[in-house]
């Protein structure tokens, strides 16, 4: 993990490095310093020699500027490390997300990834901030807090090497105890969170059926197990200052005991008073620095969390890669699957699609029907390489899809998905997502074979209107209209529309189709939908039943020989035959 | 360097063990503290722990006594012990050994009470933290649709987390080291008089020359912090946006425009951060060696006054005068002095973000809670020998509304799905009406349908029978009763909706169904499903009914949702019933099935139906056709293609358009 990580340091590494050689250099300092104020005591005031606190005091100015340089360049360049180290984290998911097919997609909750991206990386940030400055400055200023304690005086040292140990054991107990309950809140967190966000996307739900107070109930449950563990885990870290306190005390007054009773029987020859405030400086330096270490110990353990989520991701390499040698150029529009199937886990044999053989011709319009759960989105998705399949090939324009290159081919095989996203921008903007250097007249001209122009011409802005987050400014039938005008404008070879005109009503529907026969008869148009009117007109109709092709033929054919084309034929058809 | 091991905490780490969610995404306005702000975060604590918060308090200043105790022992151990007894030469050590014990005591209650403390402040932190995100979730449930409507979900989900978090930091550490810094450098700067006025002088000088350097750079830090959170707000929420419609850039092959962008974000938000900690991380330096370079000034000082003192060229009634010993506890004080100020000083950050955090979850709490004033309540009943309606406290399949009057007497209306629309006009904004005018007459038992084109304001009509929204004008009856009058609650128990999309729960599928009645038995849910037409495919499901749903049942196709949002809502029994595209992405074969299922369910009961699928409404005893929020049509199937208006054109269009 640690190594994954470390790649995203990259061209902060100097910054990296050199955080640690001087916030190093600044510790010399504040050792020297509290040193040589011992001795501006001991040689200087307690001597009533002025000029020898004048002499060392300016000395003890310029070690403070320097310790100030030192210090705040350290500061500098730890803001700048750790900022750029996270920047490189979240551009590099960010990027490696964007490399992910959809197999891969789908192995993430979005809010997963969000989190990932933001609140771990900061998470993360701050644990590389303190690893460059405190986690060297710590161990640094205790060992050379104990270098010059013993310099000192090496005997009255022994004192608190004697007590390390003990607080050192007591606080590695502590982050023992505390870590594994730390995780589970942790845990508990995205359960909160996931609570919150269930009841936000489904208010109206929740309002319908009354169960506010149920909601309550569950929330109530997940913030008192955040509560209660999180009380368990800091009522164990709240041992951390007493103990060390403890620590200090105990130190202190062993130290003036036995410290009084040396100077005092050697009058001054063995230890000077002096010697007695540095050790007593030092003693606190060396106890404050355990105390630091043990809860960068506790938050690094915390981080590690984070850290593994983020390499998750980074990881996570995508299952769709271009062949050796892709082809660019798509030769039209004919699409041809040879005894495909398809499984959307690898070793799971519960297969969405079973032997799948369809030959479509260059500018055939086909229309795909089934029942709820027939796997018509997956068959679609196949075309465009959305997924792989698991076993059988597909083939576009004669070729294997595996042979072209992947933008290639998804700009040549256009897809309108069956939940569909606006971006927030403006209506134009987002209809330039299909070709960014799209003119005016070409943008025009796609909406109005969407029947999107209409609606757009009636806003105060026009093209020019602001969608929202999400699309949430734009009725349903309006947003599946604009999603078709995006994909045409890619002038695409093979069109697929997965379900996009549910919302539509069937006036407009029938007007798109017949758009699509007088203006782009050289593409072939795949047309899912519920409405056996939307594909009456098709060349061509596709029968789904649980994942195999149950009928393939015109909507005559079908009418003739398929059970369940007739089925669903004549369940919408027939009111309208009654009162004719 | 220093010697004052009271109760002083280490300067780092800068954010507290439990800060996981340490990214704030904080969007704040102004850059002021709010004082309004940290008296409502103080009544928040003080509202339940007041009792708890004087013991801290207690706590905190025996430990900041003890601490200056300590800051002061070195001082008396010299001059008063080992400086004599070097002098007189004498070797008694009992007078220091009772001191050191006498000391020891101190020190002892200084842990105790430091210890009590921080055991008291968990459970104040987290109990107010705890309060704090049940009250907002509690309070959230009663707002109006419309804060939903206009609120992002990602920014309200980040008070619960982010926001609260940050007032952790504030209560738990930043208010106890307020106070501690408080008790410490008001009984130092006594001590700091009493042993040397002039020291005391030049003491008052450099600390305000560290207060003012502290707070411009304090000032610097807190604008880019603003600046940071606003970054982060701005890259959390593209890559929200990004990452919901990442297939959509698959499909359209614009994962580069999406790194280019995100790219432009990121490296702003990098700046931001690095500006803002490396402030931070200068201001622990400066104070620092600001309060070395302090004593020395006062060493140089403090030695030439006791140096002349010594020699007599002070007199002892001298403001001047000094003696060694106490310059070196004066020393020792000062830096005493010096340490909680700058231990302030590292909090204002914490303090800064806390406020803004602070000031977004109360505009939740604050925000408008949705009115009720209904009292007209849903009952269980049941007709009586005498064929009076009379409420019975168990379930009859069978309602009614207990309506009190002003005279005291109640009385009791059957629940018979009557619903009536006088007049009604409605706009989601004042200025916007989107319905005119709508009248209708729903007959109990009857089913009515809406259709129309998208935005023609059907879903708008079921929001105002269920009072989701108010209307502008005009009333809705409801079995005779003003709705406006029916509690909230009853009114929408008595309705059951089923949504075009779809919402389902963490849980399992029989947990999902069951929440439209918490009282069914597994064998309701069943048929429940099995009417629904949701059962075939459950089954087949890996555990069944128990097979665990996430993400808003990921796993499943979208008329297989839709299918088991129709279980949950037969499954409430409701006497009237709101399909809204409820079966839009059910092929139509199921659908036939499943609204088989809901007729006999819905017999004798009122159902809306909002569909664009002329099959799915043809059967209703009632069409509306809506166009721009007005009735344009009414009429049975037959009536209205007789009628040859816009029904007709939209029914023929799909058959003959060709």
């Amino acid at each position: 993990m640690i190594k994954r990580l470390s790649k995203c340091i990259r061209e902060y590494k100097s910054a990296s490095l050199l955080t640690p050689v001087l916030v190093s250099l600044e510790v010399v300092m504040e050792v020297l310093i509290p040193y040589i104020m011992g001795k501006l005591i001991d040689n200087g005031i307690n001597k009533g020699d002025t000029a020898f606190v004048i002499k060392t005091g300016l000395l003890l100015i310029v070690l403070c500027v320097l310790s100030l340089l030192f210090g705040a360049g350290a500061g500098v360049t730890a803001a700048k490390a750790s900022a750029g180290f996270a920047k490189n984290l979240r551009r590099d998911m960010f990027h490696n997300v964007q490399s992910f097919s959809f197999a891969n997609i789908d192995k993430f909750s979005t809010s997963g990834l969000v989190t990932r991206l933001t609140t771990d990386v900061t998470n993360l940030q701050n644990s590389y901030q303190m690893i460059i400055r405190i986690a060297v400055r710590s161990p640094a200023m205790l060992v050379f807090s104990l270098i010059m304690a013993m310099t000192v005086n090496s005997r009255i040292s022994v004192i608190f090497l004697c007590v390390i140990p003990v607080l050192a054991l007591g606080l590695g107990l502590v982050v023992k105890n505390a870590h594994p309950i730390f995780k589970r809140v942790f845990k508990t967190y995205d359960k909160l969170n996931n609570v919150v966000e269930e009841n936000l996307r489904g208010i109206r739900v929740v309002k319908s059926f009354v169960r506010e107070k149920q909601e309550e109930k569950k929330f109530r449950d997940v913030s008192e197990t955040i509560y209660s563990d999180t009380r368990r885990a800091e009522n164990i870290i709240a041992f951390n200052a007493p103990m060390m306190q403890t620590a200090t005390y105990t130190c202190i007054l062993l130290i003036a005991w036995f410290s009084a009773r040396l100077i005092v029987s050697s009058g001054e020859t063995q230890m000077t008073t002096g010697d007695l405030v540095s050790v007593l400086s030092y003693v606190m330096q060396i106890l404050m620095n355990l105390m630091m270490l043990s809860m960068i110990f506790v938050m690094l353990t915390m981080s590690k969390a984070a850290g593994e989520r983020v390499c998750e991701v980074l990881d996570e390499k995508s299952d769709l890669h271009n062949g050796e040698n892709p082809v660019f150029e798509v030769a039209d529009g004919s699409i041809d699957f040879d005894g495909v199937s398809f499984a959307y886990s690898k070793d799971s044999a519960n297969f969405c699609l079973k032997n799948v053989n369809l030959h479509i011709k260059s500018g055939e319009t086909v229309g795909i029907i089934g029942s709820t759960g027939s796997s018509k989105t997956t068959l679609v998705q196949l075309i465009a390489r959305l997924y792989d399949t698991t076993q059988g090939t597909v083939r576009v324009g004669g070729r294997d899809v595996k042979e072209y290159d992947l933008d290639t081919l998804r700009n040549a095989v256009a897809m309108v998905l069956q939940k569909n996203v606006l971006f927030s921008g403006t209506i134009s903007e987002n209809l330039r997502w299909g070709k960014e250097d799209a003119t005016e007249d070409e943008i025009r001209k796609v909406c109005e074979l969407a029947q999107a122009h209409s609606f757009i011409e009636e806003k105060e802005e026009g093209y020019n209107t602001f969608i929202e987050q999400g699309g949430s400014n734009v009725s349903g039938g309006q947003k599946q209209r604009l999603c078709i005008a995006r994909s045409l404008l890619k002038n695409p070879k093979v069109l697929i529309l997965d379900d996009s005109t549910s919302a539509v009503d069937t006036a407009t529907d029938a007007m798109i189709r017949k758009g699509f026969r007088e203006y782009i008869p050289e593409t072939t148009k795949i047309i899912i939908a519920q409405r056996i009117a939307s594909i009456e007109d098709a060349d061509k109709i596709i029968v789904l039943d649980d994942g195999g092709v149950s009928g393939f033929g015109t909507h005559e054919e079908l009418l003739a020989d398929n059970e369940i084309y007739r089925e669903v034929y004549f369940s919408q058809k027939k009111g309208g035959n009654e009162n004719e | 360097m220093s010697n004052q091991p009271g109760n002083k905490r280490p300067p780092m780490p800068p954010r507290p063990p439990m800060s996981r969610h340490g990214g704030t995404p904080v969007r704040m306005k102004g850059e002021k503290l709010d004082i309004k702000i940290i008296g409502r975060i103080f009544s928040l604590v003080g509202a339940k722990y007041k009792l708890l918060m004087l013991l801290v308090v207690l706590c905190i200043f025996l430990s900041s006594l003890t601490s200056i105790a300590s800051s002061l022992f070195t001082g008396t151990l010299i001059d008063d012990y080992i400086t004599p007894m070097l002098k007189s030469g004498s070797s008694d050590f009992a007078p220091l050994l009772a001191m050191l014990l006498k000391m020891a005591v101190i020190f002892l209650v200084g842990i105790v009470s430091a210890f009590c403390q921080q055991r008291l402040m968990v459970v104040i932190s987290q109990g107010v933290l705890k309060q704090v995100r049940d009250r907002m979730f509690t309070h959230m449930q009663t707002l109006p649709i419309k804060y939903f409507d206009t609120n992002s979900h990602g920014d309200i989900m980040s008070r619960y987390t982010n926001d609260t978090d940050t007032l952790r930091q504030m209560i738990s550490q930043s208010i106890p080291q307020f106070i501690s810094s408080a008790v410490t450098i008001v009984s130092t700067f006594v001590a700091m008089l009493a042993t040397s006025i002039p020291l005391t002088a030049i003491v008052v000088v450099c600390i305000f020359v560290m207060m003012t350097v502290t707070g411009k750079i304090a000032g610097n830090s807190g604008r880019f912090f603003i600046k940071q959170q606003q970054t982060i707000g701005d890259v959390n929420g593209f890559v929200e946006e990004m990452i919901t419609g990442q297939k959509v850039i698959k499909v359209f092959c614009h994962e580069e425009k999406a790194k280019e962008d995100f790219d432009r974000k990121n490296e702003a938000l990098f700046e931001n951060t690095y500006s803002a900690n490396k402030f931070v991380n200068i201001l622990g330096p400066i104070n620092n060696n600001m309060g070395h370079l302090q004593y020395v000034i006062l060493a140089i000082i403090g030695c030439v006054l006791a140096v002349l003192s010594g020699e007599g060229k002070l007199s002892p009634t001298s403001l001047l005068f000094i003696e060694l010993g106490s310059v070196v506890s004066f020393l020792q004080l000062s830096r005493a002095f010096v340490m909680p100020i700058s231990h302030i000083s590292q909090q204002l950050n914490s303090v800064v973000m806390a406020m803004a955090g602070a000031k977004r979850i109360f505009e939740v709490l604050d925000s408008e809670s949705e009115q009720d004033e209904g009292y007209v309540g849903l009952v269980n009943a049941r007709y009586n020998e005498s064929g009076e309606l009379v409420e019975t406290p168990e379930h009859t399949g069978f309602w009614a509304w207990k309506h009190p009057h002003e005279n005291g007497t109640t009385t009791y209306t059957e629940l018979k799905g009557e619903v009536r629309f006088f007049d009604v006009d409605f706009g989601y904004n004042e200025d916007k009406i989107v319905l005119h005018n709508i009248s209708l007459y729903a007959e109990p038992g009857q089913k009515v349908a809406f259709v129309g084109a998208t935005g023609a304001g059907k879903t708008t009509i079921t929001n105002l029978i269920n009072r989701f929204y108010d209307l502008a004008d005009g009333k809705i009856r409801y079995d005779g009763i003003n709705i406006n009058k029916i509690k909230k609650a009853d009114l929408r128990r008595s309705l059951g909706i089923v949504l075009q999309d779809t919402n389902l729960f963490t849980g399992t599928v029989k947990d999902n169904i069951r929440y439209g009645n918490l009282d069914a038995t597994d064998e309701e849910i069943v048929e429940a499903a099995k009417k629904a037409n949701a059962h075939s495919f459950i089954s087949r499901l890996p555990q069944g009914y128990d097979t665990m749903l996430t993400n808003n049942g990921a796993n499943l196709s979208q008329g297989q949702r839709q299918l088991i949002s129709i279980a949950r809502a037969a499954v409430a029994d409701p006497p009237v019933m709101i399909l809204d595209e409820a079966t839009s992405s059910i092929d139509t074969r199921t659908e036939a099935l499943v609204q088989r299922g809901m007729d006999a369910l819905m017999k004798g009961r009122t159902v809306f139906v909002i569909a664009h699928r002329l099959s799915t409404v043809m059967n209703s005893d009632v069409i509306m056709v809506l166009e721009k929020g007005v009735i344009i049509e009414r009429g049975t199937h037959e009536d209205l293609i007789a009628k040859k208006g816009k029904y007709y054109q939209l029914y023929t269009g799909a058959f003959e358009l060709e």
